[in-house]
């Protein structure tokens, strides 16, 4: 019996990289939870990108633009003072911050706006929490000559004002939202109002890996070039696969693109680093939508959200923008349903802490998303013999964090 | 193949009048449970032919501010979908005939569960289902369980919808066609009643059921010149907005609340009832 259950499991199971099918799902999960206005568009964009994806053009141009504008492939670097000072796995970092914009959120935004063109739409428009995906948007659309308007909770406007500066020069209209909690989630319901009024011209880059199929999936193909990049550059550097990835998640986009090339690399351990923020116990303190959320359907897709027994979406908190969403990409639910991928929690304090040790140990500045990778690095490297090949993805730069970190750390700029 | 409902029959009687349906939608507990008793049972003596009672959620998605800021009311005052079907069950015992529609979104339905809502919503007197967010794609998470216990679920149909598309939208749609006029959110920009009634009589084509037009109605008047092509005519954010513009200073209802509702929705009821 027990052998016999083994087997059926390892038949259903002899990929993690198949998904989703043909609907969108991943499992139970993913999906296309929209409006009937919508729903031709979604199945267009389909179409279009699966076109896309089948045309050696479109790889060519994705890839001299990967190269030569954003500065791609981002260095594999060995942490050196890092893996001594922790004294146990050997840490590198995947260095996408220092992709043009300064986030791995470029990658998404050059694949989608090709898309975006092929489809002759004259018109973008984009949610973001930090501003990282709005930078990255509004530079694409300058770079392209497309008029965007970029959808930011009004309390994230506050709190990110470098990047919604950025914005305004790249020539971004940015709209700051004030409906509901004013952060990611309400930003990304009022670009999705948006795009039910213009869809005739409008393309929507949504800047993570979940939303209505195929965005999940068609933003992790984008972003997998970071996790087929570690590959090659582990393979030159070690002669050997990495055996841990680590990277933090909010919607999981940055992540999803680092674990999906080695999701079938049985022997590499990989793990999705939450935000805890005040703590996984503390009641909507916390943006953990794996860790203290539960199945539920939102944005368009079926996935794990912080909610209340009603059903209604909880706000959460994060000390990082870009991890301050209720929800998470389908494609990391069903990756933890089926075991694959363990997801963890790091808190604002402990992200706070990791921030600092990179930055004083390294010389790198990292965004508070990254550093919440970089807390569990902290934990997890001392556990870990010391030629275990432990790779973190530096997914965004710190510059745009200084003000809110000093705010915490009760400093005056 | 399904028995008649509520909906079908007021779709008949109507039809028997020669005139357009008053389909009303206000919010569940907008402003506060007790205020939203007293509208609901109000409605059809006021004119509503048939009644949609929204369930508030927290990100309703595809709504203009008027509605989101009713479900934020509605919310705050301690709504839920047990106190939504409360009042359902409420209304049903004192009025038998006038139909009953739940709208809102899927998720605060998926987490109840779904299967234990279709049995309650069924059993307090609901007879049909908007939700937004399931489209035919989904059919069977939410719509063919409904239709197997008896409930209508209506579809949307709108102006992004085409001829290919169509057949999917009427599948298993059941009471009426909701025909969106706009593309748009809930009370967004007035809707180009020519190019409303072009769309409802290309629709027709392929169906039989009655045909409902929402989404940007607000007057008397526009309720009357949409009513001339369709067999019914949805009205929502100017309600909503009724309730608002009657609330006390710290957002309370007022003596006022019930009767602007009402008042609004006789007006309406009277533009119909002499197209």
């Amino acid at each position: 019996m027990a052998s016999k259950r083994k087997k059926s499991a390892s038949a259903t199971l002899n990929t993690f990289r198949a998904g989703p099918n043909e609907q969108g799902f991943f499992g139970m999960f993913g999906g296309r939870f929209v409006a009937e206005t919508l729903m031709p568009l979604i199945l267009d964009l389909e179409r279009a990108y699966d076109e896309a994806k089948a045309d050696p053009t479109f790889h060519k141009e994705l890839a001299e633009l990967n190269t030569h504008y954003s500065g791609r492939p981002s260095p594999l670097y060995f942490a050196e003072r890092l893996t001594e000072h922790l004294g146990g796995a050997k840490i590198y970092f995947k260095r996408d911050e220092l992709n043009h914009t300064g986030s791995h959120k470029i990658n998404n935004c050059l694949g989608q706006i090709q898309l975006a063109r092929r489809m002759g739409k004259t018109r973008i428009i984009a949610e973001t929490g930090a501003g990282q995906h709005g930078v990255a948007v509004a530079t694409v659309c300058a770079r392209f000559g497309l008029p965007c308007e970029i959808f930011m909770g009004a309390v994230d406007v506050e709190r990110q004002k470098p990047n919604v500066f950025r914005m305004k020069l790249l020539g971004a209209k940015v709209n700051a939202v004030t409906s509901g909690a004013r952060t990611l989630k309400d930003a990304m319901n009022e670009a999705l109002r948006d795009w039910v009024t213009n869809v005739h011209n409008t393309y929507y880059i949504i800047g993570t890996a979940a939303g209505p199929h195929p965005y999940p999936a068609m933003v992790r193909d984008f972003q997998c070039v970071i996790g087929n990049e570690v590959r090659e550059q582990m393979m030159e550097r070690e002669g050997r696969l990495p055996d841990t990835l680590v990277a933090c998640i909010g919607g999981g986009s940055n992540a999803i693109g680092l674990f999906h090339p080695f999701l079938d690399d049985k022997g590499v351990a990989i793990y999705g680093v939450e935000a805890a923020g005040h703590g996984l116990d503390v009641p909507n303190g916390h943006s953990a939508s794996i860790n203290g959320g539960r199945p539920g359907v939102l944005h368009g897709n079926r996935t794990y959200l912080l909610q209340d027994s009603d059903g209604q979406i909880l706000e959460g908190h994060s000390i990082s923008a870009g991890l301050d969403y209720p929800g998470i990409g389908p494609e990391h639910s069903w990756l933890k349903d089926s075991g694959r991928v363990t997801y963890v929690a790091a808190t604002d304090k402990e992200a706070l802490d990791a921030f600092q040790m990179c930055t004083h140990i390294e010389g790198i500045i990292p965004a508070l998303e990254p550093a919440h990778a970089l807390a569990h690095v902290k934990k997890l490297a001392p556990t870990l013999p010391k030629d275990n090949l432990l790779v973190m993805n530096l997914c965004g730069r710190g510059d745009k964090d200084i003000f809110a970190v000093a705010d915490h750390l009760g400093m005056k700029m | 193949m399904s028995k008649t409902t509520r909906i079908d029959r007021r779709f008949a009687a109507l039809k028997k009048e020669d005139r357009a349906a008053l389909v009303t939608f206000v919010t569940a507990g907008d402003p506060d449970y007790a205020t939203a008793e007293k509208i609901l049972l109000g409605l059809p003596g006021a004119g509503a032919d048939i009644i949609e009672l929204g369930m508030p959620f927290s990100d309703p998605m595809a709504d203009g501010p008027a509605i989101q800021a009713s479900s934020v009311r509605a919310l705050k005052a301690g709504q839920n979908m047990h106190k939504t079907l409360d009042l359902v069950r409420t209304f049903r015992k004192r009025d038998k005939e006038t139909p009953i529609i739940l709208m809102g979104y899927y998720n605060p339905i998926y987490v109840y569960p779904r299967e234990r809502f279709l049995d309650d919503a069924m059993a307090a007197g609901v007879d049909g289902l908007i939700i937004v967010d399931v489209p035919p794609e989904a059919d069977d998470e939410l719509c063919l369980p409904a239709v197997e216990r008896g409930l209508n679920f209506i579809r949307l149909a709108t102006p992004t919808t085409d001829a290919k598309r169509l057949p999917a939208v009427l599948a298993n749609t059941s009471g009426f066609l909701y025909y969106v006029s706009i593309t748009g959110i809930t009370g967004a920009a007035a809707p180009d009643v020519k190019a409303v009634h072009s769309q409802v009589a290309r629709i027709k084509k392929s169906t039989r059921l009655p045909i409902a037009v929402g989404f940007g109605v607000r007057t008397p008047e526009q309720a009357k010149a949409i009513a001339a092509g369709a067999d019914g005519v949805v009205v929502g954010s100017a309600l909503v907005n009724a309730i608002r513009e009657s609330l006390g200073s710290k957002g309370e209802a007022t003596g006022k609340t019930v009767a602007k509702v009402l008042d609004l929705v006789k007006s309406l009821a009277q533009a119909l009832r002499t197209a």
